[in-house]
């Protein structure tokens, strides 16, 4: 059984001027454990997807199903990044980083010393205590990581999640959020509009059209044992990453016109 | 490195220069205040002002020495301050809680909005009347003219910052599940502590303004009563004694407020 199942998917948003169909008849299975990434021009409803499919919008038909059942409001089986990390300035890194698990009213010794220890492994130990605008951007982004994944969710959505980083930060930070991801062997969706960022990371990545959102085309993304699962940095030297590239380029060039 | 002695000597002569000029002002600034007074004092003397109606500062000060040497002086400054400060704490916590009403529903704030508006744009002078109609002359009325005055705009102010709070700091929240409650006090209200300070500041002021309003509408006591008290039998010199007070008072206690803000926003520079 599918991890996730995205079955005959709208959403109307409506205002006073127009009623505007940012998604039609979106339909996706995603497997345990598989990254997909979701490439499209900007105004495609990717962002809109993830908010149903977080549960904080409910679509105006269709269904989406976790594990089988289907989702209703938000649920702690599902972790979200943002585009920017929001870190509170007025709390802590340490305090920050357990803002999921206060909320959710899960913050015991136990889980303390989790996120102390995630600290500790992503490179922030010394910081625990220090505020967030002590913090250079790639390490508060993966603060917001440890964040997110405090709470322990199995499918994990990342809406441009690197998009506020310089370059070279972002390549850096995207290594070690990979990285983390795979070790943690969490299922994951990200939204991007960087196409080698999209293939660099993904088992399957998944074009959209321009507005009212549906799927264009689904690219299974497969370099290789000795590359899959690795490094997306390597991936990206991969001699089929240009193959890649360009057909997913064609794609979205294509579908703007 | 950045002990001082590792300082350059340019670096050195650059903060003896800022130093000196900090100093200058500050003397600057007292020799104004001096010189008003002085020059005050002698064009009352030499009779190119008339004393009767502008007084002078010597006699100014025997006027609050006699009020002090009558034991009134405490119970005016006293009536003043804790009339404004009661009717500055009453306003801003009421005008917080009502913020956060509207906050919470935006259909509630929509149905009030114009009669915020307008109860702002009303000069709360004109509600003295009732007030004393209502609760009589003295501190009650006092007090309700201070938080008739600071309320309104403190309402506006905090809800405003309420509104302003980044979007997605909330839809942070949302994906933990956060229920309303919890987006208020884990966001909302420490994300507003730099604007509830600037509330607060505004309505110290205006809470003063209000008390002293009161105060000449009807009281027996307090700064505002001494001034119109010594209006009307015309003592001026009881009238500038007050006047002097009351600026003291109110530097007082805006600078109170400043001390709060630099105790509570550490992190929101």
């Amino acid at each position: 059984m599918a991890k996730l199942v995205i079955s005959h998917v709208s959403l109307k948003y409506h205002t006073v001027e127009d009623e505007i169909e940012a998604l039609h008849d979106f339909n996706l299975q995603v497997e345990a454990r598989e990254f997909i990434s979701i490439v499209g021009p900007s105004g495609c409803g990717k962002s809109t997807l993830l908010s149903l499919i977080a549960g904080l919008m409910k679509p105006t038909t269709g269904m989406i199903m976790l594990d089988g059942s289907p989702i209703s409001g938000t649920t702690q089986k599902i972790g979200y990044m943002l585009q920017q990390d929001y870190l509170f300035e007025w709390r802590t890194i340490l305090d920050n980083a357990l803002l999921g698990l206060e909320v959710m009213r899960r913050k015991t010794p136990d889980s303390i010393a989790r996120v102390k220890q995630m600290l500790k492994d992503y490179g922030l130990s010394g910081f625990e205590n220090s505020y967030p605008q002590q913090l250079s951007g790639g390490m508060r982004q993966r603060v917001a990581l440890i964040r997110t994944l405090a709470t322990e969710p199995d499918l994990l959505l990342l809406d441009e999640p690197f998009s506020a980083l310089d370059y070279q930060t972002r390549l850096a930070v995207g290594e070690d959020v990979c990285r983390i991801l795979y070790q943690h062997q969490k299922t994951v969706i990200m939204v991007t509009h960087d196409i080698a960022e999209a293939i660099s990371m993904a088992d399957r990545v998944i074009v959209m059209t321009p507005r009212p959102g549906r799927i264009k085309s689904k690219h299974v993304i497969d370099f290789g044992p000795e590359y899959n699962h690795g490094s997306p940095l390597k991936r990206r030297e991969s001699p089929r990453f240009r193959e890649y590239f360009a057909a997913i380029w064609k794609e979205l060039n294509s579908s703007e016109q | 490195m950045n002990s001082k002695q590792g300082y350059s000597l340019e670096h050195r002569k650059y903060l003896r220069r800022i130093r000196v000029r900090q100093r200058t002002i500050l003397v600057l600034q007292i020799l104004l205040l001096i010189s008003v007074f002085v020059l005050w004092e002698i064009a009352a003397n030499r009779g190119w002002i008339n004393q009767f109606i502008t007084s002078k500062p010597s006699r100014a000060w025997t006027a609050a020495v006699n009020l002090f040497n009558r034991g009134e002086l405490w119970r005016h400054l006293g009536y003043t301050i804790g009339e404004t400060v009661l009717g500055f704490t009453v306003g801003t916590m009421a005008g917080i809680v009502i913020a956060a009403v509207l906050w919470w529903s935006d259909f509630v704030s929509r149905i009030l909005d114009p009669y915020i508006v307008i109860l702002n744009s009303v000069p709360k002078v004109a509600l003295g009347p009732i007030f004393i109609v209502w609760l009589g002359t003295g501190l009650k009325a006092v007090v309700a003219m201070a938080i008739a005055t600071s309320i309104i705009v403190t309402i506006m102010v905090v809800h405003n910052g309420f509104k302003n709070i980044d979007p997605n700091k909330i839809k942070l929240m949302r994906t933990f599940g956060a229920s309303r409650l919890q987006i208020f006090t884990k966001v909302v209200i420490p994300a507003s502590v730099p604007t509830m300070i600037a509330a607060l500041k505004v309505s110290v002021g205006l809470s003063l303004v209000g008390t002293i309003v009161g105060e000449f509408l009807g009281s027996k006591a307090g700064l505002g009563y001494l001034i119109v008290y010594g209006g009307q039998i015309f003592n001026m010199s009881l009238v500038m004694a007050a006047v002097v007070m009351l600026s003291v008072v109110s530097a007082l206690l805006y600078y109170l407020v400043a001390l709060l803000e630099r105790k509570v926003v550490r992190f929101n520079h």
